[in-house]
């Protein structure tokens, strides 16, 4: 007996819609490619280039709480904002984010790094310096590899103190598609 | 992830899914057993109910075992409750039997407490809940033939306690 996809879609609106969920997440489509979105009752958790539900199940679960389920009222707001950001008519995100599964110094790095504008660049030793720890850029670079939000957490605006594009969790050419979005590349 | 495998090994017991692996593996067998009790429209709502009940009580999960059999007590309990409140609606019948003011199931899985796991699903779900010998063996992965097995021999167990009693 094959549960009708309406059906599915209404309890899994349903749940999210009554807070039973420790993460609700969808598959999104984007000029990027797919993304996956997760969100908790706290806010925006992660977005990832790998969109396979699978390789993320257990590692959502572990880090806040096995109540996972695909919904996307969980990310309704969020994949809005994104479609905005990218079709040209956003520049910056009006969203919650939940990163307690950041340790204290990369949660420091991704406050700084939410400050860094639209259209504009900064370098690995600039944020560095920012976060009060001026010898620190291998791990800030280590710290962006890893950023749970990327796109949102703009990342892709952090380059090489040379100008060089470095490197970029979704690959090089991602980044610059995005750098060419926000005019900097062109 | 290498170590928490080995862990669960040692321990023997599977762990909690995600909840979305859970329902992905369950939501086609409860709602083929909601539409055998309810029928097609009644079930929906019902199937709705029963996986937010399920969502409420996950955190509440010690492991992953036996999670088809815990899903479909939850349906069976709504099933129960379901035809509960359209016989006090229409008036007809008396309220299931009631000795020490807890409902026939909710005895029988206090009782049952002691058994080995297969055996107290069986007595559960076959005395508490009323299903049939298919639907048992569905919630416990196992042929009917089995599922009646475990039952019978549940109940022997429940008896030679009372006499030991």
């Amino acid at each position: 007996m094959t549960v009708p996809a309406d059906l599915d879609r209404r309890f899994r609106a349903a749940a999210a819609i009554a807070g039973l969920l420790d993460v609700g997440f969808d598959v999104v489509e984007s000029p990027v490619g797919p993304l996956l979105m997760a969100a908790t009752e706290r806010g925006l958790c992660r977005i990832s280039f790998n969109p396979d539900p699978e390789r993320q199940l257990d590692r959502l679960a572990r880090e806040y709480g096995p109540r996972v389920l695909r919904s996307s009222a969980a990310v309704e707001a969020a994949h809005r904002q994104l479609d905005e950001y990218f079709a040209g008519s956003r520049r910056g995100f009006e969203l919650e984010f939940d990163l307690r599964a950041s340790a204290p110094f990369a949660h420091r790095v991704l406050d700084e790094l939410a400050r860094v504008p639209f259209g504009e660049t900064t370098t690995y030793g600039a944020l560095a310096n920012r976060v009060g720890a001026p010898r620190a850029a291998r791990a800030v670079g280590t710290v962006m590899n890893r950023n749970p939000l990327p796109i949102v957490l703009p990342c892709h605006r952090v380059v090489g103190s040379n100008g060089s594009l470095t490197g970029y969790g979704g690959g090089l050419h991602v980044k610059e598609h995005l750098l060419r979005l926000e005019g900097v590349l062109l | 992830m290498a170590l928490g495998r080995m862990m669960n090994a040692v321990a023997a017991v599977p762990p909690i899914p995600p909840f979305e692996r859970f329902y992905l593996e369950q939501r086609d067998v409860v709602l083929g057993f909601l539409r055998r009790r309810l029928g097609a429209n009644a079930a929906e709502d019902a199937f709705q109910e029963t996986f937010l009940r399920a969502l409420r009580a996950y955190p509440r999960l010690e492991h992953g075992e036996h999670l088809r059999a815990w899903v479909l007590t939850i349906a069976a309990r709504l099933v129960i409750d379901t035809g509960r409140r359209a016989r006090s609606l229409a008036d007809e019948l008396p309220e299931l039997p009631v000795e020490d003011g807890r409902p026939v199931y909710a005895q029988l899985e206090h009782l049952a407490d002691a058994l080995p796991p297969t055996e107290r699903a069986a007595v559960v779900l076959r005395y508490g809940y009323d299903l049939h010998y298919d639907d048992i063996a569905t919630a416990l992965g196992s042929s009917p033939e089995a599922a009646r097995q475990a039952a019978s021999s549940g109940i022997r167990r429940l008896r030679a306690g009372r006499e030991i009693a």
